[in-house]
């Protein structure tokens, strides 16, 4: 073999010394514990996606393979968003022209229970995936709320742990359950707004609230902050109330509604002034803010949720077409990557992946 | 051709942006799914334009590999390391194709929009099932492992040639 004509042969003599062996471990195992640090293994105390998702498996009741680990109970509806051009002079998001774009929504009940009665919480939760005909997506998930009761996924996991249900008596702990919102002065909004509300009897004459800001980006870059939610135009039966009896009445609901007419709501969306809060999605901005109609959302067919095209969406709020950022409300960083474990849970277990539970007759 | 002590130029470029760029992505990778805080967004919007540039590259050494001869290995080596350096070579030619592939892949499957950011979206590998999906995700997480350890078991190799050997064998791809 030729070897390079320098002076000093590279081939000398071995090296020697119990240091250069040291130096070689060291450096392999220092590379190997920054790994394990960065990928949370030997950083146990780490909020994890993981820690959360199984923390709403827990609430949920257990594992029901093949289901979403939150709102697990919904059912599929699909239709269009007709935009009015009205919101294009702040996001150049192709959905706001003048232009119909087709929508595959699923309306849910919050929990990981599948099976829970309609009647157990009184919020349902609307999600949306918008496709352009390039592609781009919108994928939103809102909830027929104003307020998130806390800011943080920090707080969020403090309240799934605290309002878990006892072993023993099945309930949550109220000593826990008061010691958590004692400490969670945030969740005052939540806490007014719940003492009044009602399970609805039906989704579709709910308002749906996005909760999280977002940016709007126009065709100049300029950035402004936005909250949006979508108004029922649909009326008739609001404030019934979903009751024991009826554990299901909700997709019967809307399943019967649909069938005599589409339904419709307005895409309302409203700009923030200097000063609203953009990363906390426990408050609420002042009623006087401007507010942009930007079109109308008409959906028109429903399909269950284990066989209709919503099924195997996970609805990431953090997908966004061009003219739509993230703010940074710290919740959507958390929602991002928590929805990402829980969508692997249940597509493993539909795949039957080693070491994941096995889907049974349950379906999802 | 004439068989150099050091790799080319090319080659040499290729091999240590590429190194900073593969361990770059094995620590995003391993961070951003171990993570609820907004490191989670950063980290998933350099993930993927990232592991488009290593496919790209990748395809430019694999020419590069091709069209030129590397130094050979020393000849007193062992033959049980000459199976593993080639061997090693191999799997992380391999991984380097693999990964960004099974990524893209894995996106499509998951009916994701697979964007790299500034507007710029690349069409889907396979069509959306959740079952592929779920295995592809697998595939995406294990066989990152194994790319770590190949690549801790090539830092190793190295340092032993370079500390205890001292066989001209990391000089040549330092090139000097």
């Amino acid at each position: 073999m030729e070897r390079s004509s320098s002076s000093s042969s590279p081939q000398r003599e071995p090296g020697r010394g119990w240091w250069r062996w040291a130096a070689i471990g060291g450096a392999v195992a220092g590379v190997a514990v920054a790994f394990g640090y960065v990928g949370g293994w030997l950083a146990p105390a780490r909020l994890t996606p993981h820690r959360i998702v199984d923390a709403l498996q827990t609430a949920g009741g257990g594992i029901h393979p093949g289901f979403r680990r939150n709102h697990a109970k919904g059912v599929c509806v699909t239709g269009y968003f007709e935009g009015n051009g009205a919101a294009s002079a702040y996001s150049v998001a192709p959905f706001f022209k003048a232009v119909r774009t087709p929508v595959v929504g699923r309306f849910a009940l919050p929990g990981g229970n599948p099976y829970a009665p309609d009647s157990s919480v009184p919020i349902r939760s609307l999600a949306l995936k918008l496709t352009a005909p390039d592609g781009e997506q919108w994928r939103t998930g809102m909830n027929a709320m104003p307020v998130f009761p806390v800011a943080t996924p920090q707080a969020f996991y403090a309240q799934l742990m605290a309002t878990r249900p006892d072993p023993k008596t099945g309930k949550p702990d109220p000593a826990k359950v008061k010691a958590f919102f004692g400490a969670h002065p945030e969740a005052g909004a939540f806490l007014q707004w719940v003492k009044g509300a009602k399970p609805s009897a039906s989704y579709v004459t709910e308002s749906y609230y996005g909760l999280n800001a977002f940016y709007f980006v126009d065709a100049a870059g300029k950035r402004q902050a936005v909250r949006w939610r979508v108004v029922p135009e649909q009326t008739a039966g609001a404030g019934d109330v979903a009751t024991a009896a009826d554990p299901n009445v909700l997709q019967q609901d809307v399943t019967q509604r649909i069938a005599a007419g589409a339904q419709k709501w307005k895409l309302l969306v409203t700009l923030a002034e200097p000063g609203d809060p953009v990363d906390d999605a426990t408050k609420v901005w002042p009623a006087q803010r401007t507010t942009i109609d930007a079109g109308t959302l008409v959906l028109d067919r429903v399909e269950a949720q284990d066989s209709g095209p919503c099924r195997d969406v996970n609805y990431d709020p953090t997908v966004l077409p061009q003219g739509i950022q993230v703010s940074g409300d710290p919740l959507l960083a958390a929602r991002s990557a928590a929805y990402a474990d829980s969508y692997l849970r249940r597509t493993s277990e539909e795949a039957g992946v080693a070491g994941v539970a096995r889907l049974s007759s349950e379906g999802r | 051709m004439k068989t150099s002590a050091t790799f080319g130029l090319p080659a040499r470029v290729l091999h240590w942006v590429m190194a900073a760029m593969i361990i770059a992505m094995l620590f995003i990778g391993v961070g951003m799914v171990a993570s609820v805080s907004g490191r989670h967004e950063v980290l998933v919007a350099i993930h993927k334009p990232l592991g488009v540039a290593v496919l790209v590259l990748v395809c430019v050494r694999i020419v590069v590999r091709v069209l030129s001869k590397p130094p050979a290995l020393p000849e007193d080596l062992p033959w049980w390391q000459r199976v593993a350096a080639h061997g090693s070579h191999l799997v992380l030619y391999a991984l380097m194709v693999a990964m960004p592939l099974i990524g893209w892949a894995m996106l499509s499957a998951g009916g994701y929009p697979v964007t790299l950011g500034g507007g710029v979206q690349l069409p889907a590998l396979v069509s959306a099932d959740p079952v592929t999906f779920a295995w592809l995700r697998v595939a995406h997480r294990v066989l990152a492992y194994l790319f770590f350890l190949t690549f801790l078991a090539h830092f190793a190799a190295a340092l032993y040639h370079g500390l205890i050997r001292r066989d001209g064998v990391v000089r040549a791809m330092v090139g000097r």
